[in-house]
């Protein structure tokens, strides 16, 4: 094949070109630093693998002992449950201002909602947890504080996307019909709305289970600390009970919580 | 009465909307405002109950210059004008009675309404209004579960459970088929005739502005070129008014019947 | 309670809402709450308290936190780097290796309806384990560091990253896999001819935004010794040195909104 029978003439790429290079030199630096300032020699262990899958998820249903904390542990999962539910009913109603105030069609400061909102989801929720910790003291009641604020970050922004996606159009209709601004928002905007607040509010539940089953870790309630503690001490049977606790029960939140969600939106 | 005085309005951006209209609207009337697309016609009926405000002019509703209202007399005013939309622009999540009580959303306090306590006679109203536009067996079907045509019924019942002395409809029959349309047309046009409600429709069908209108009045270029009543209006008259000869699109063809 | 007079009770009332759906949403409102206090009695943490409790944390941030050690910013910033370091490669791996994956847990592509659902069940598992977790049981696998982290991020960002994969895999449009498939393209040439272009600006996204969650859980990490920032946040909790720690939070802060802010441009370009 001759060049010369080439009839199509290359578009002019060379900026394209400039940019993939560039794109291509950053991930080299970023790789290169990961992979030599990372410390990731393998340190072994007492045991193998297939000893400790064995003693996790195996040893357990054939230990006397284990069996009979199951109903202790379903405590633990109890209360990080409630923690989580605590906290996510609380965010979800107060994420309702912050996403009125973020978003575009609501808000005339709404780069400020927008602002407050970002700030809180920048925090990693554990920073949270420490910080009520610390000033409240340990416990469940912490867990919920943390999660609570940590929670209204996401929901406050997922609503804020809901409301600009909202039908202005019903909101002039109301006010051609002399309804004041409050009854504008709530004939007009709420029943808009409603639906899929509380399909964010489940789905922030499912998150929030996951997070509180870890808060515990730094004395904010839940199966954390005992889950921690147990693994620290190598007690795997008891790992490995904890975790099936925990993966039956965020398995069932999950399918529920996507059942109710279908059915809402 | 509806009086505009030298009534003009420059939007933000310096397109002029509506260029020193002068009109009197009196009651009872049934008016068909007509005009191309961007005439004004849209401006000229949401200058009434101030959706979009004249920066010019004096505008006289029942003898006060409403452009000089504040918002409290403003919300006063328009309790008394019910408005239609061309995109019916009901709430879609509610149900169709709670859609049509929203008319009464004026006359109710900001309290009651957060909890949803309207008045008995408020909801024999809305009940009351559903039936009279033949719709009464949907209130409590959600409003996005019916159809283009009962849903601008829907509208006109959520307009006329506020009582109104007027009814603005802004291309209230433009989403809608033709049957559909005559149907829509012949329920403002009867309850026009049956409460005395003042109605200023904004259509672009010539064939249907004749056959329902008392007056016509027309636009260009934010001007009104023609007002008058329905007899004297010929072809020749929307010939003038839209500056170009009669198309087939200008006309909705008629009701099947 | 006083009786109805006979006059107004033959006046049927409109119900605005009928009986039938008001009774459910009642019922629902009911059930919502009963958790809600349930909740709020297993926590000890009633509507009330968690009011009581934002002053005490916030005059705790002012008077414990405030001034932050700005002496010990080196500190925090090689374990910053080591951070996303950890999270980088977690989410690299996981990206490569939730393709595949992901075709096998795609409907539309995958035919073999066992190995399919087995794939979903697989991944609906990883899922539901929380990544300290993940990293406690690798920590007994290969010792503590920063290979245990990497690794329990790779498994925890698998799981999300193979679920949002495939669910986009099976919204594509499927004309251009049915003409492939009718010129007789196999499977790897549906994938490589057919999906992939449409995939491919989804996938980056989908990578980053899991990167941007990999940087926050990696910061967990530490606690177990699976290295990273958490690490000496926890020993500097255990010495109450509130004005390291204040350093920490305020670092991390600001290193997770630059990575969240160039992640999100890059991002709301490729979309």
């Amino acid at each position: 094949m001759s060049k010369a029978n080439h009839p199509l003439h290359k578009p002019n790429n060379t900026k394209l070109k400039m940019q993939y290079a560039l794109i291509g030199l950053i991930m080299f630096v970023l790789y290169y630093i990961a992979l030599t300032m990372t410390d990731l020699t393998y340190r072994g262990s007492s045991l193998s693998p297939g000893t400790v899958f064995k003693r996790l998820f195996w040893d357990p249903f054939f230990n006397p002992d284990i069996q009979a904390k199951v109903p202790t542990y379903i405590g633990y999962m109890v209360e990080t449950l409630a923690i989580a539910y605590a906290g996510t009913l609380i965010a979800a109603i107060l994420a309702v201002p912050f996403g009125f105030l973020a978003a575009r069609n609501t808000s005339r400061v709404h780069h400020v909602g927008k602002g407050i909102l970002n700030g809180i989801r920048a925090f990693p929720e554990i920073m949270f947890a420490i910080i009520f910790v610390a000033s409240v003291g340990m416990g469940p009641y912490a867990g919920v504080l943390a999660i609570g604020i940590n929670s209204i970050g996401m929901l406050g922004k997922l609503y804020a996307e809901v409301i600009e996606s909202i039908d202005m159009k019903v909101l002039e209709a109301l006010k051609a019909g002399g309804a004041n601004r409050l009854q504008t928002i709530w004939y007009g905007v709420i029943p808009q709305v409603i639906p899929e607040f509380s399909s964010y509010a489940i789905y922030r539940f499912e998150i929030d289970v996951r997070s509180s089953t870890i808060l515990g870790i730094v004395g904010a309630g839940g199966i954390g600390a005992p889950l921690i503690i147990a693994s620290m001490q190598r007690n795997w049977e008891a790992v490995g009970m904890m975790l099936i606790v925990i993966i039956v029960v965020v398995t069932i939140i999950d399918i529920f919580s996507a059942q109710i969600r279908k059915r809402i939106v | 009465m509806i009086e505009f005085r030298n009534v003009s309005l420059t939007y933000p951006n310096g397109h002029q909307g509506l260029k020193n209209v002068n009109v009197k609207i009196n009651p009872g009337e049934f008016i068909v405002v007509v005009g191309l697309s961007g005439a004004g016609k849209s401006t000229f009926i949401r200058s009434i109950n101030q959706l979009v405000k004249p920066t010019d002019g004096e505008l006289i509703i029942d003898g006060k210059n409403t452009l000089k209202y504040k918002e409290r007399e403003l919300k006063e005013m328009r309790k008394n004008i019910g408005m239609i939309f061309q995109n019916y622009n009901l709430v879609n999540r509610m149900s169709v009675l709670r859609n049509v009580l929203t008319g009464r959303l004026g006359h109710t306090s900001t309290i009651r309404s957060l909890f949803g306590l309207f008045s008995q006679e408020d909801k024999e109203l809305a009940m009351n209004s559903l039936s009279r536009v033949n719709i009464s067996e949907k209130a409590y079907t959600r409003a996005d579960q019916l159809s283009g045509g009962q849903q601008q019924r829907v509208s006109i019942a959520r307009a006329l459970t506020q009582q109104p002395k007027y009814i603005l409809a802004d291309e209230p029959v433009a989403s809608l088929d033709p049957p559909t349309s005559h149907i829509v047309m012949k329920d403002l046009k009867r309850i026009n005739r049956e409460d005395g409600i003042t109605t200023i429709i904004n259509l672009h069908f010539i064939d249907m502005a004749m056959e329902y209108a008392d007056r016509i009045i027309g636009m260009r270029a934010g001007e009104i070129v023609f007002d008058g009543p329905v007899s004297t209006v010929t072809e020749k008259t929307f010939e003038q008014i839209y500056g170009r000869p009669i198309k087939e699109d200008d006309l909705r063809g008629s009701d099947d019947e | 309670m006083a009786k109805v007079p006979e006059s107004k009770k033959t006046i049927a009332t409109i119900p605005i809402v009928p009986i039938r759906a008001k009774i459910v949403m009642s019922n629902i409102l009911f059930v919502v709450l009963a958790f809600y206090f349930l909740s709020a009695y297993v926590t000890q943490a009633y509507p009330n308290r968690f009011i009581q409790g934002l002053p005490i944390a916030l005059e705790f941030v002012y008077k414990d936190l405030f001034p932050p050690n700005w002496g010990y910013t080196n500190k925090v910033l090689s374990s910053l780097v080591e951070t996303w370091n950890i999270a980088l490669l977690a989410t690299t791996l996981a990206a490569i290796f939730a393709l595949p994956l992901s075709f096998l847990a795609s409907s539309n592509i995958n035919k073999n309806a066992v190995l399919y659902q087995f794939i979903r069940f697989f991944l609906n598992i990883i899922r539901t384990i929380p990544e300290l977790i993940l990293a406690v049981v690798l920590i007994a696998f290969i010792g503590l560091g920063a290979l245990a982290g990497v690794g329990a991020l790779f498994i925890f960002s698998l799981g999300i990253l193979a679920k949002l994969i495939s669910e986009t895999i099976e919204a594509i449009d499927p004309n251009p896999l049915e003409a492939i498939r009718a010129t007789g393209g196999n499977v790897i040439q549906v994938i490589w001819y057919g999906v992939m272009p449409q995939l491919l600006p989804h996938y980056t996204s989908y990578s980053l935004y899991v990167l941007e969650i990999n940087v926050r859980a990696s910061v967990v990490l530490g606690f177990v010794g699976a290295g990273g920032i958490g690490l000496i946040l926890k020993h500097q909790l255990a010495l109450f040195n509130f004005a390291n720690v204040s350093t920490i939070v305020l670092m991390t802060f600001f290193a997770v909104t630059i990575i969240d802010f160039i992640s999100n441009r890059v991002r709301e370009r490729l979309v």
